[in-house]
């Protein structure tokens, strides 16, 4: 295995209009390993991740896919220039997303959930689609709730589809955008426990999330933004081991508040 | 009451069973060509550009600040006077009653139905489209897949209010001659100046069509509630 990170950031800059979110974040993910996007709100987290699903295009810099540009590039005298629809498409069939909201299509079944991209993108027969959906629906647990509709279904359980959804296409990398902020506690459980699965199966994960407990016990990197910038990255237990940043240990007082304390 | 039940056979009973046909036909086909067009101009005037928006935007207005009567007049009588020169040839927009009136309901409707897409449109959650797009959905697989199932749950019971409003307009249609129910049952009420005994048989039928196609609404609405939005 070479050493390219699986994800790689450069100077990536976002600006909506005036305010500049993402100040130049420099950022390698590694290869079948878990990273943690932690910090507080509107620190530029989710801004971040959302550059790397090319849900939102960078005003400048650049991102990596297993060393392959996404969405820009080099141009031939050096300069940044958009990268063609084609290539857009191929970065991106490696990238798997789960969202905060889950955002499951409400018209289609569990199982028509997993199955649509299967089918409407890459042409499977909808048999051959319905059972490899089926059997990512058995890996979340959830092969009993096939035939249910979103609204018929928990958040935790949506959720555990959405993450169905993804993997059903076969990514390198999943990004997760606060899987589990929408969810109590209990339902919140069920996810994390199909994400630490997914991170032993070895899957690149990169997460965005206020789950400090998961991102002390499951990641092997955590990077803390704050207003746009990276702070601090590292192991957890350097992150998190004291002597701990100022702005961290303040930013962690809040959690010590919510009996995470013990995790750390 | 038995000069009521006395104009439903014979003659007069088939010249109102083909008014009936005839308004039926009238009100399902303006209702789906105005759905097509409603669709059509809520897409241009989403993806399309700018001008075009505008545009449809003053048409829209134009439409639905007027009364139906009053296009229906226009489009009949002033259409001949709206003619195209091409090389010579010339095309005047001359309609007989039923065509004008078929035309005259579809952009009617097409009106209404645009706004009505327009606002199921921007009630889609961003994030159903971001899912979609992540899953590597274009544009185009997107609008059939997701977009346009899920708006049309959504638009759903405010589309069988509007197909009710449409088949009472139908009955203004009798002023430009279109041989619908309302103009067959005006030719009795004058024959026999039984107004009233035409006019209850009138209401009570549109009445009988409204009901059935409230029921066809709520049937569909059951069998759709399920894909009820889980959250929000």
């Amino acid at each position: 295995m070479s050493t390219v990170p699986a994800i790689r950031v450069r100077g990536l800059v976002k600006r909506f209009g005036d305010v500049e979110v993402l100040s130049g974040i420099d950022l390698d993910a590694p290869r079948g390993e878990v990273t943690c996007l932690i910090g507080p709100s509107g620190s530029g987290k989710s801004t971040l991740l959302r550059c790397i699903a090319l849900l939102e295009e960078a005003t400048d810099g650049f991102i990596e896919i297993d060393g392959e540009p996404l969405g820009f590039g080099l141009g031939p005298n050096g300069e940044r220039m958009r990268l063609p629809q084609a290539s857009v498409r191929q970065v991106r069939a490696k990238i798997g997303m789960v969202f905060q909201q889950f955002n499951l299509w409400p018209h289609m079944t569990a199982l028509g959930n997993v199955a649509e991209a299967l089918v409407t993108v890459h042409g499977m027969p909808r048999a051959a689609a319905n059972a490899k959906a089926m059997a990512e629906l058995d890996k979340v647990g959830l092969a009993a709730r096939a035939e249910h509709y979103p609204s018929e279904l928990s958040g935790g359980q949506q959720q555990r589809v959405a993450i169905a959804r993804a993997l059903a296409l076969e990514p390198r990398i999943m990004l997760f955008d606060e899987p589990t902020s929408s969810l109590d506690p209990e339902l919140t459980g069920e996810v994390l426990s199909v994400m630490r699965g997914l991170a032993d199966s070895g899957m690149t994960m990169l997460v965005v999330t206020h789950e400090i407990g998961f991102a002390a016990s499951v990641a092997s990197k955590i990077v803390f933004l704050d207003h746009g910038k990276l702070l601090v990255e590292g192991a957890p237990g350097t992150v998190f081991g004291k002597p701990r940043h100022p702005r961290i240990e303040q930013f962690l007082d809040t959690y010590l508040d919510r009996g995470a304390a013990g995790l750390l | 009451m038995t000069s009521l039940l006395g104009y439903l056979g014979g003659e007069d009973g088939r010249n109102i069973l083909s008014g009936l046909v005839n308004t039926c036909v009238l009100w399902v086909v303006g209702t789906l060509l105005g759905t097509v067009l409603g669709f059509l101009t809520a897409v241009a005037r989403r993806y399309g550009p700018r001008p075009i928006d505008w545009l449809l935007k003053a048409c829209v207005e134009v439409i639905r600040g007027t009364p139906f009567l009053v296009q229906a007049y226009l489009l009949y009588f002033g259409g001949p006077y709206l003619c195209l020169e091409l090389g010579g040839a010339s095309a005047c927009l001359t309609l007989d009653p039923f065509e004008a009136g078929i035309l005259g309901l579809t952009i009617y409707a097409g009106a209404y139905f645009s706004e009505l897409f327009r606002a199921g449109f921007d009630a889609i959650p961003r994030g159903h489209i971001e899912a979609a797009t992540t899953v590597g959905l274009d544009r185009w697989q997107t609008l059939r897949r997701i977009i346009l199932p899920e708006m049309t749950m959504l638009v759903l019971p405010a589309m069988v209010n509007m197909s009710i409003l449409l088949l009472k307009e139908t009955a203004v249609l009798s002023i430009i001659s279109v041989k619908e129910l309302k103009f067959q049952v005006d030719i009795i009420g004058n024959r026999d100046y039984a107004f009233v005994e035409a006019f209850t048989i009138l209401a009570l039928v549109y009445w009988a069509l409204v009901e059935l196609c409230g029921r066809a609404g709520r049937y569909a609405e059951a069998r759709l509630s399920r894909y009820r939005f889980a959250h929000s």
